[in-house]
């Protein structure tokens, strides 16, 4: 009704239309339409003046970003040197593929093709999987590296259908000695997600970027990281380089130089073989560190995109703990190799070394019989060293206060730390009745003195200590370890002994190899040279267990040495362990054929290549093969990687953690003691040649009896 | 248009012929180097259409009134059965499809019928006894003859196209003096149902346009992307520009379609703001010229005929740079005379020559201010 109306009322001004009023409304009308269209051009006109013009810096600040790209050059790392110049790690330059998850469109598709491209094995796709959904998007993860040039060429083509994937040439770490050097060095990896938020830093999350992750790679991080470059290049929107537009070169890390004798460090890691041992080499002139191996180890360069997931579950399978750097966290009892150094305490405390006692099988300390491990009969110092009486230890102990002992166990260094760049260090324990007190609430007992006495009960060490013990007993010098050249070095204090109580003992140390001592099997194939050590045997489990030497191999001994050379006028030192060895025989032959290959390299390696051909190939060789039957065993079934490389080293510290306590637990009962050396006491001339065909480990017959 | 022959050539409507030849010229030169610097690969063929295209505008200037007249109704007609056989055979071929294969010749019919529809509606409004011109009556052919062609172009679904067929009829109607209350009505109806025709109308791509135009930095890296790539284009190029072939927006790929709907953004980053004010100057002269024919046209049929194909490239021309300038959402319009395209240059074309028609027809009968037609 109302539209009707409406119309109604339209009808009026019907009647006003004529051809002129159209006209005329046309002529206003077109006059607006027109000034619409000016007005907009007007406002066209503004709008392009105020972008183009008052806006202009910041659009074209915007048009630069987009057309510039500015990428980091990962700087190459500064090398780290052996004492005589030559790279224990290096730099090599390859080809790798990165990806950033942020920028993949479709992550299935293009690790599938990535995958296919380079050939990766399923459970390495699974790594890269779990690495990406774990990464913040920014952060690059490494896909590969070392490929050859038709994989980098064949994925660089495949570039505008896979973005996200970054294919560079760069450089990547080398450690030239692979497994030899793997504790000692560590290795390097992406930063963490953790450390970029802690240091927001691009070059941080540059594909190919490495920091160091453990041991002296990351100790030095801040010398060896050098200085990034940078390459600004113009881009498409597809992320094509069309040109460079300018580069700022790297600069290389400065290079580290270590005390570290290279062919040595990896002589003595392959020269321990199958066991699960370490071994410390010391010039205790100066205290630089020669050689600190420990076996069986990792090879970081395989470690350096993050640890594989097979890698990892085979390392960590292994009851000989290949993660743990057994030179600074593994924690042994000394046995008798600190009975050297308990001789000096005896001395210091005005004992003559003339002084005798019978070692009747053993000795009355307090209301309780003590069991040596033989009947020495008379025993005078120089015999108590070189056939290793216990009696003796538990007398003169006795006599003089552990307390007194202890005191000289640290300034030998026992139970001490020394300034070293490493992460992590045991300093272990020196027993002693205040420190009973102190942990355990209970009062120290005769029979403490007396497991103490001959390196048992709760006493703890590590190897290097022993090293730096031998070392400061042999020159009667404080020796201070040093790992890097350039360490400032201060002379060292010398001990209150006179030169003649020194050379007492070297000669009483001298006879355990060279005379009729426990270690004749140890004597060097080399014409003028003696080496002097000490033997020790460190029981792991009480007798009620194992006999130490046969049964399950978690059961057996530690066999332990401790040497130095020349012994008249020493210049090395230094000290094997060997876990679960089944006695000192198995570790004095290695001792002998690293100080013969230091001291004759063709002669060292000579010893080396038929025990090799034995082993099965040499440590890299057969951590290789291993990992290959590792592999195809595991099959598809392989647990995860912990989430950071950083719980995994916590994860062993713990685990080394806990196995010292598993001694502390023996040592509140009496420990018997062990056999030492390798021949029985009675026959105590030299009947064994020098050269005798070492074997991997000395079997259980050639050790002579157990304790008796 | 070559020699300086006086007669023949001072009659040209020259006022529209150099800028329309400017802006060719200048299109060539941009479009050389959206490609990069190479001219074969859309200024040659942009060149070559216009040759085309200009001597159909010459033909179609040609026309009388009388023919014209006769041949609007049945042109229109055949268009518009065209624009439903496209819809008839997209239907059986399956999805979308814009145009009509005749042999070698692609046949866009809704690109045709925007010119169609403004000379019907011309005709009808400039046929119509004055009297009934502000009646519902007459509202309803009218209504049919812009409504039924819209519908078709929708289906295809053609957003843009069908708003130029809107436009061109709405200013007819406008300029054909319908009573201005309706406008206003209608105006105030359409902002009522603004919201459900964008809820049940739209395409949800075209949802999406919409809603990111008007917040087009909420997603930067995509459908606000071409939006910022073309404002960091025009915004980069300042004063004077970058320089001939210089532009980094478009030659690295970031500018979207730097050829056709974002051709400004290619030419702003190059030419800069004087690039921009020489496109907007000559534009400005030829609507002017257009609307000055409008005027002096001798009957209501030329009047609505010459303001209708203004209106028309007008319309090309304001959208396609309030959206390369982010005043728009985008729609695929490109820019007229410039953009590289035939189906485009095809339509203005033809709007140009009806108004260098209308412009013939108005230096044959000057106006006289006596009732035309």
């Amino acid at each position: 009704m109302g539209l009707f109306r409406r119309r109604r009322i339209g009808a009026k001004p019907r009647e006003l239309v004529s051809q002129t009023t159209l006209d005329n409304a046309f002529d206003r009308r077109t006059f607006v339409i027109g000034a619409g269209m000016g007005g907009i051009g007007t406002i066209l006109a503004a709008r392009m003046a105020y972008i183009g013009i008052a806006e202009n810096e910041r659009w074209v600040l915007e048009s630069e970003s987009n057309r510039v790209n500015l990428s980091l050059i990962p700087p190459r790392r500064g090398w780290i040197l052996d004492r005589n110049g030559a790279p224990l790690a290096s730099n090599r330059a390859d080809f790798r593929v990165d990806v950033i998850p942020d920028r993949i469109s479709d992550k299935g598709a293009t690790i599938t093709e990535l995958a296919k491209i380079l050939d990766l094995s399923s459970n390495n796709v699974a790594d890269i999987t779990k690495r990406i959904d774990e990464a913040r998007g920014f952060q690059p993860i490494e896909v590969a590296t070392g490929l050859d040039y038709d994989q980098f060429a064949a994925i660089s083509v495949r570039l505008p259908d896979l973005p996200g994937v970054v294919p560079q040439r760069g450089f990547s770490r080398f450690y030239p000695t692979g497994p030899s050097v793997g504790h000692l060095i560590g290795y390097v990896g992406p930063a963490s997600a953790e450390e970029y938020e802690e240091r927001p830093d691009p070059i941080l999350i540059t594909p190919g970027y490495k920091i160091g992750k453990d041991a002296l790679e990351s100790q030095f991080e801040d010398e060896l990281q050098g200085e990034p470059g940078a390459r600004r290049v113009e881009v498409t929107a597809s992320g094509r380089i069309v040109r460079d537009l300018e580069t700022r070169e790297d600069k290389q890390g400065a290079p580290v130089r270590l005390t570290i004798d290279g062919p040595l460090q990896d002589y003595a890691a392959r020269r321990i073989g199958l066991e699960s041992g370490s071994c410390v080499v010391m010039d205790c002139e100066s205290g630089d560190i020669l050689c600190m191996s420990s076996m069986p180890s990792f090879d970081p360069n395989s470690f350096s995109a993050g640890i594989g997931r097979v890698e990892y579950s085979m390392l960590r399978d292994d009851e000989r703990v290949p993660l743990r750097n057994k030179v600074l966290s593994g924690l042994y009892p000394p046995g008798s190799t600190v009975k050297p150094m308990h001789c000096m305490a005896f001395l210091d405390a005005g004992i003559k070394p003339e002084e005798t006692i019978i070692c009747g099988g053993g000795r009355r300390i307090g209301n309780r019989f003590f069991n040596c491990w033989s009947n020495h009969g008379q025993v005078d110092m120089a015999k108590a060293i070189y056939q290793s009486c216990d009696s003796y230890f538990y007398h003169f102990a006795q006599q003089i206060g552990f307390e007194k002992v202890a005191e000289w166990a640290h300034k030998m260094g026992l139970g001490e730390e020394f300034d070293l760049p490493v992460t992590s260090q045991f300093y272990g324990t020196v027993p002693e009745p205040s420190w009973k007190q102190r942990k355990y609430d209970q009062a120290w007992q005769p029979y403490d003195t007396v497991n103490a006495s001959i390196g048992q009960g709760y006493y703890l060490v590590n190897p290097l200590q022993l090293a730096v013990m031998t070392s400061r007993l042999a020159t009667g010098y404080k020796v201070v370890p040093h790992l890097r050249m350039d360490d400032p070095r201060t002379e060292f204090e010398h001990f209150d002994f006179s030169a003649d109580e020194i050379d007492y003992v070297r000669k009483a140390m001298s006879d355990v190899v060279n005379g009729p001592g426990t270690a004749g099997r140890a004597r060097l194939p080399i014409e003028g040279v003696q080496m002097a050590g000490k033997t020790g045997t460190a029981q792991v489990v009480s007798l009620s267990i194992s006999n130490g030497k046969t049964g399950p191999w978690k059961y057996r001994d530690h066999g332990l040495f401790v040497f130095f050379a020349p012994f008249d006028k020493p210049k090395y030192a230094g000290a094997v362990v060997i876990e679960h060895g089944g006695g000192s025989g198995s570790a004095y032959p290695i001792a002998r054929d690293v100080m013969t290959f230091l001291l004759d390299p063709v002669k060292g390696m000579e010893a080396l290549r038929p025990l090799e051909e034995q082993w099965g190939g040499n440590a890299q060789q057969r951590l290789d093969a291993k990992y290959r039957a590792y592999a195809a065993a595991a099959g598809e079934v392989v647990q995860p990687v912990p989430q950071r490389t950083e719980q995994i080293f916590d994860q062993v510290e713990a685990e080394a953690r806990l196995a010292q306590r598993q001694s502390e637990a023996m040592a509140a009962e009496a420990v018997s003691s062990r056999n030492e050396g390798s021949r029985p006491p009675s026959s105590s001339a030299s009947t064994s040649a020098p050269t005798s065909p070492p074997s991997a480990r000395a079997p259980a017959a050639t050790q002579g009896g157990t304790s008796e | 248009m070559n020699g300086i022959v006086p007669a023949p050539v001072a009659r040209q409507p020259w006022m529209m012929l150099f800028p329309l030849f400017g802006l060719i010229a200048f299109g060539a030169l941009v479009l050389t180097s959206a490609a990069a610097g190479n001219f074969d690969a859309y200024a040659k063929s942009h060149l070559v259409r216009f040759a085309i295209f200009f001597a159909m505008a010459i033909v179609i200037s040609r026309f009388n009134k009388p023919t014209v007249q006769m041949l609007t109704y049945p042109g229109y007609l055949v268009i518009l059965l065209l624009l439903m056989a496209v819809e008839i055979v997209g239907q059986v071929g399956g999805g979308s499809q814009r145009w009509l294969e005749v042999g070698p010749i692609r046949i866009q019919p809704s690109e045709l019928m925007k010119p169609a529809a403004v000379i019907a509606l011309a005709n009808y409004y400039g046929g119509l006894p004055v009297g009934m011109v502000p009646t519902w009556r007459a509202l309803v052919p009218a209504g049919a003859i812009i409504l039924a062609p819209i519908a078709f172009v929708l289906l295809q679904p053609d957003l843009g196209t069908s708003l130029a067929i809107a436009f061109g009829g709405f200013v007819v109607l406008f300029l054909a003096g319908l009573p201005l209350r309706w406008f206003i009505m209608a105006g105030v109806a359409g902002i009522a149902l603004a919201p459900v025709a964008f809820f049940i109308g739209l395409q949800p791509y075209q949802q999406k346009r919409v809603l990111t135009f008007l917040d087009p930095e909420n997603d930067p890296l995509g459908d606000g992307y071409q939006i910022t790539q073309s404002k960091i284009a025009i915004g980069s190029g300042g004063m004077f520009g970058k320089g001939f072939n210089e532009g980094s927006q478009s030659h690295l790929n970031y500018l979207p379609e730097p050829h056709t709907d974002f051709v400004f953004a290619t030419m702003a980053e190059e030419w800069g703001f004087v690039g921009g004010m020489f496109i907007l100057f000559c534009f400005g002269t030829i609507l002017w010229w257009g609307i000055r024919v409008a005027r002096r046209a001798n009957d209501r049929f030329s009047k609505l005929l010459a303001a209708g194909m203004t209106a028309t490239i007008f319309f090309y021309i304001a959208i396609n740079l309030l959206m390369v300038m982010g005043f728009a959402p985008v729609v695929g319009i490109p820019l007229p005379f410039i953009s590289h395209g035939g189906s485009s240059m095809m339509t203005n074309m033809i709007c140009i020559g009806i108004l260098m028609m209308v412009h013939r027809w108005n230096r044959k009968a000057p106006r006289t201010g006596l009732i035309g037609s």
